[in-house]
């Protein structure tokens, strides 16, 4: 059985890693797109580009302006001197947020009355526009808090003193990258899978494995090994490239990482053989990775937070193993969580990949055309 | 040529059974139409809901350590919060423990001076910690527990005769999406990533379909030029390709009421020009491949992870460093999603309408050259 099992595996091996362009597939681009996202997936915002009018002109607006020219978070691209300047600035996209003093401001300060800051910000990216404000607001709260100290004004009574676990500089990438992990991990996993019964369909070998002396267990298996191992090798080079070249900490056990990791695996490689077995050419192959690959990205809470979504689209998310992962990954790396906190997450991953390989398997036989 | 109209009438012809040889293997294996009507519906219902970066009810810990009518004042303000779902503990500990298990995900503790210092020295502190795993979030958390504790302080002062006055006030005006609402800048990017992946998906396969079978060959020996190979592999898919785009851009418009401030008939020309490149790419990959495993591993790499990643549908391009957004020029969407949202949210703004159908245009140049170059190499 041992000698038929690793035949297959190794004819399925061969079978992906046979064509130089199907080997470079699979290795290059995960790393590279590692890297790339990497950089890029960041909600953290630098160099938000800002225009200042300033019709007060005065030492308070220009000291006040200095804060924002001088914070990393802002770059002044423009000073326009006339409020029709200010329209085309923001539709033209060439400025972010306008920070607009009207004349009285200065005067207003030094009577002690509220001065007010207009700001205007483009909206079209609503989650950008609001942590630029969130930015601003933080200045503008420090340079009160300066100004009331030293004019003697009423100082806040009580002040927010605030600290983030896990992640105290609030780094988007500490969130995203245990993410990509995952993503990736997923990606090579499907495309390796998920063509591997709808090829030899559409060739007519698959009849052919089917009447050797095979049983569709062997079968089931020797067409899983592949995926988990070409899975745990790349996930542990991502996994790699995540600790050592972005510096993610990795707090928690490196067992309870790699559990979830082959549960995760094995749900992968379940729903893959699936599709594949579901398919009758490799375009419908293709297309039923797709239809998985896609929402299970959307759903598993990689970019967006699950507690956001309606009730209904929450209760789809549990059927998403990535879903389970993302939470193990983001809870080793972060907040080092172990394998009594994570049970939770185990269980789901692993009946999602019993129930969709005992589908597979069935498949095999029953799935004719 | 305009000397030989036969041989035009021929180039007709052979056009045009060419292209009913495409439509009739669309209707055959329906998986092609399903990829053009029915990944883009359940793909704009799925994202549409479930994608949302406004936080509410943000499971909340308050903890007092000596209750009193100060610590309730802005404890009640924290309750009367939509963002907030407050939940009220005993001590520090038992939040911390509740924040390390994910039952909150913020913590605004009063310790127990909190009142005297306020009343003797105006310098209480209040202590925040949120879970910031999730960096985006924790960072809009903090700005709400920020708005909260500001109201709080007027209200504060109000109740002692006094008006609190803050030096500067922060006077914010969104433009094109006043409340700030995330699901009309993100469906219309949807669009945009959706339409990515159905174009190049519909077309990826095609030609390596035809040298797998071993049918480029037998179309290779009839009078047909490439050229009208190419063109009748095109134009059916053009048009189931636009078919989709017209329905997702209806249901955005009239199932996500996200307002379209901008011409529809600008947004049907980019939509055309945008829907060329993506097909463009994907007859490349297929040419190039002429494998179908290795067409479809390329149109998912190229696809769908960097339209949703570099496009700025999401992440912000501006704070990308330098050499990732020389790469973000490289992705289709990235022009597209421009467009999409600004004549959607915005309005028709030329100055960011031209340069981008200009590189789309660019693009959709580009991609055919090689097409045809590539084509044409592999058939002589």
């Amino acid at each position: 059985m041992f000698a038929r099992i690793i035949a297959l595996t190794i004819k399925e091996l061969l079978a992906v890693l046979r064509d130089k362009r199907s080997r470079f597939v699979l290795i290059g681009p995960p790393i590279i797109q590692l890297m790339i996202f990497g950089y890029a997936a960041t909600f953290d915002l630098n160099d938000i580009p800002l225009a200042v009018y300033n019709e007060d002109g005065g030492a308070a607006s220009r000291e006040f302006i200095s804060r924002f020219a001088g914070s990393p978070h802002f770059h002044v691209i423009a000073t326009p001197d006339h409020d029709a300047q200010i329209t085309p600035l923001i539709n033209e996209r060439r400025a972010l947020m306008v920070l607009h003093l009207g004349p009285r401001f200065g005067a207003d300060l030094a009577r002690g009355d509220s001065a007010s800051a207009q700001i205007i910000l483009d909206g079209r990216n609503s989650n950008t526009a609001m942590l630029a404000l969130n930015y601003a607001r933080t200045i503008v709260i420090d340079f009160n808090e300066t100004w009331a100290a030293r004019h003697g004004g009423a100082a806040a009574p009580a002040h927010l003193v605030m600290r983030a676990w896990f992640n105290p500089t609030l780094a988007s990438r500490w969130f995203i990258i245990p993410g990509i992990v995952g993503l990736l991990t997923l990606v090579v996993t499907l495309v390796v899978t998920a063509l591997s019964v709808a090829r030899e369909r559409e060739a007519g070998t698959f009849d052919q494995l089917l009447v050797t002396p095979l049983r569709p267990v062997e079968i089931l298996i020797g067409k899983s090994l592949p995926g988990l191992l070409v899975g745990l090798i790349e996930g542990s080079l991502i996994i790699l490239v995540a600790m050592y070249w972005f510096d993610i900490p990795l707090r928690g056990s490196v067992g309870a990482l790699y559990l979830g990791l082959g549960l995760f695996l094995l749900s992968a490689i379940g729903v893959g053989l699936m599709i594949s077995s579901l398919s009758i050419t490799q375009q419908q192959g293709l297309l039923g990775a797709f239809l998985f690959l896609v929402p299970a990205v959307i759903l598993s809470g990689f970019a967006t937070p699950i507690e956001n979504m309606p009730q209904a689209v929450q209760l789809l998310t549990y059927l998403d193993p990535l879903r389970y992962f993302m939470i193990v990954l983001r809870s080793v790396f972060l907040e080092g969580g172990s394998y009594t906190l994570l049970i939770h997450q185990y269980w789901p991953m692993a009946l999602i990949g019993l129930t969709s390989l005992t589908l597979a398997g069935w498949l095999f036989r029953h799935r004719m055309y | 040529m305009n000397r030989q109209p036969e041989a035009r009438g021929g180039t007709g012809r052979r056009l045009r059974g060419m292209v009913r040889k495409e439509f009739l293997q669309i209707l055959r294996d329906p998986s092609s139409i399903a990829i053009a009507f029915v990944m883009p519906v359940v793909l704009l219902f799925l994202f549409g809901y479930g994608v949302s970066l406004d936080a509410k009810d943000v499971p909340l810990a308050l903890v007092a350590d000596q209750p009193d009518t100060n610590t309730s004042g802005l404890l009640r303000a924290f309750e009367h919060s939509d963002y907030f779902t407050p939940w009220h503990y005993a001590d520090i500990q038992t939040a911390m423990q509740a924040l390390r298990r994910q039952q909150v995900d913020g913590i605004v503790w009063m310790r127990d001076d909190f009142s005297r210092r306020l009343i003797d020295s105006a310098d209480a502190s209040i202590g925040v910690i949120v879970n910031g795993v999730n960096a985006n979030q924790a960072r809009i958390t903090e700005g709400y527990i920020q708005g909260v504790w500001q109201s709080w302080l007027e209200h504060y002062a109000a109740a002692r005769g006094r008006e609190l006055e803050a030096p500067v006030m922060v006077e914010p005006r969104v433009w094109f999406n006043a409340a700030l609402y995330s699901r009309h800048f993100l469906v219309p990017g949807l669009i945009a990533v959706i339409m990515t992946l159905i174009g190049a998906l519909l077309t990826s396969l095609v030609i390596a379909r035809e040298w797998e079978r071993g049918t480029m060959e037998a179309l290779m020996v009839t009078p047909i030029r490439i050229r009208e190979i190419l063109l009748g592999k095109l134009i059916p898919y053009f048009i189931l390709g636009m078919g989709g785009m017209l329905l997702t851009v209806a249901l955005a418009r009239w199932q996500f009421e996200v307002p379209l401030r901008g011409s529809f008939l600008l947004l049907l020309i980019a939509s055309a020009l945008f829907m060329l490149v993506a097909l463009g790419m994907g007859l490349l990959i297929s040419i190039v491949a002429k494998n179908q495993f290795v067409a479809g591993q390329i149109a998912i790499i190229v696809t769908f992870l960097p339209a949703f990643i570099l496009s700025g549908f999401i992440f912000d391009i501006g704070s990308m460093p330098a050499p990732i957004q020389f790469i973000t020029h490289l992705v289709p969407a990235r022009y597209f999603v421009a467009i999409v949202q600004t004549l959607f949210l915005a309005g028709d703004i030329w100055p960011v309408l031209l340069p981008n159908a200009g590189a789309l245009a660019l693009m959709a140049v580009v991609f055919f050259v090689l097409v045809r170059r590539r084509a044409s190499k592999r058939l002589d």
